[in-house]
């Protein structure tokens, strides 16, 4: 199998509003593959969207199984038609992306969430997740609303220590 | 030939000054690389990688007229290095204390003896002039364990220095 070549931006077709899957067929099971075979060829991605590879359906892959430090985490978790149902909490974090290369920035995010999302075979599950993970879902739902981690970059002013202080 | 200049200016702040240096510089068809700007006690201070054919000098030439209009002391200074050279942090140092000479050098010391390279510092003093707070962020990298520099920062925290270590786990997606 060869890695799908990943979408950089300035890249226009990264700023497109995927369609949600309606097809749960072996065509899509065999792109699921080719999506998860592209992530692990990656930089050490913790997740990837069809978008960043010019499919511009309602699927992503999460897996924080196998983080530097272990978190909290579902293991292998491909999601399609994603749909967070609740946030809670916001915090800071680093984040960088296959589409933005040579760039990381600090992005603010819920911290827990509830979400429901189909897997491959139509099955509807859902989840609660929290931290590192929930953050990882999150960058990649952007990713089918045609959104970028760039969009959401805070200043490096912006500091939630500060705030929680002097609030 | 190219080359990278890091371009300082600093001065009282006022709307327009970075679009006035900025418009300077792609006058004379120069380009700006990554670049550092914010305003430090009611000061406007810009850090900036600019790169182009010209000699230091004609930088300075081009930008002498519009630093004076706008009462900014200019450096330039020729620069080794360029773009795509970023490291990415694993730690983050948060500390916080009452105001008072020598915190930053404290920790900052410790964080140095124990192999830290600080990437990106920020400070501020908060709080009233009666009752000052200082507070910085710093990010960077460790090459030891976070335990190593817990104990080495302790003494710290008896003293009433608040230091708080965080890893830093980069997502990529």
């Amino acid at each position: 199998m060869e890695p799908l070549p990943i979408l950089t931006i300035p890249d226009e077709r990264l700023k497109q509003v995927s369609e949600p899957v309606t097809g749960f067929d072996d065509e899509l099971r065999a792109f699921v593959e080719q999506l998860e075979f592209t992530r692990r060829r990656g930089p050490a991605a913790v997740g990837i969207a069809a978008p960043q590879v010019g499919r511009f359906q309602r699927i992503c892959i999460v897996d924080c199984s196998n983080t530097r430090k272990p978190v909290p985490n579902h293991g292998n978790l491909v999601l399609i038609n994603p749909e967070i149902t609740h946030w809670e909490g916001y915090e800071v974090g680093r984040e960088g992306c296959l589409s933005v290369p040579d760039y990381t920035g600090n992005v603010i995010r819920a911290t827990q969430i509830r979400l429901k999302a189909f897997d491959p075979y139509g099955e509807e599950h859902e989840y609660e997740m929290e931290g590192f993970e929930a953050r990882a879902v999150q960058h990649e739902i952007d990713h089918l609303d045609g959104i970028l981690f760039i969009d959401r970059v805070v200043s490096r002013r912006t500091d939630l220590f500060k705030r929680k202080v002097y609030r | 030939m190219n080359h990278w200049y890091m371009l300082t200016l600093t001065g009282a702040d006022r709307p327009g000054i970075v679009a006035r240096v900025t418009q300077a510089l792609f006058e004379q068809g120069m380009n700006l690389g990554e670049a550092s700007m914010l305003r430090l006690g009611g000061n406007f201070t810009i850090m900036m990688m600019v790169s182009g054919e010209q000699e230091a000098n004609a930088v300075e030439a081009a930008l002498r007229p519009v630093a004076g209009e706008l009462g900014l002391s200019l450096h330039v200074d020729p620069m080794d290095g360029g773009l795509h050279r970023h490291v990415v942090p694993n730690l983050m140092v948060r500390v916080s204390g009452a105001d008072r000479a020598g915190i930053v050098a404290r920790v900052t010391g410790v964080l140095a003896e124990n192999g830290f390279n600080i990437l990106d510092l920020e400070s501020d003093v908060a709080g009233t002039s009666e009752r000052p707070v200082y507070l910085m962020q710093i990010a960077g990298i460790a090459t030891r364990p976070l335990e190593d520099l817990e104990t080495a920062l302790a003494p710290l925290r008896e003293e009433g220095i608040e230091v708080n270590l965080s890893p830093v786990e980069t997502l990529v997606g």
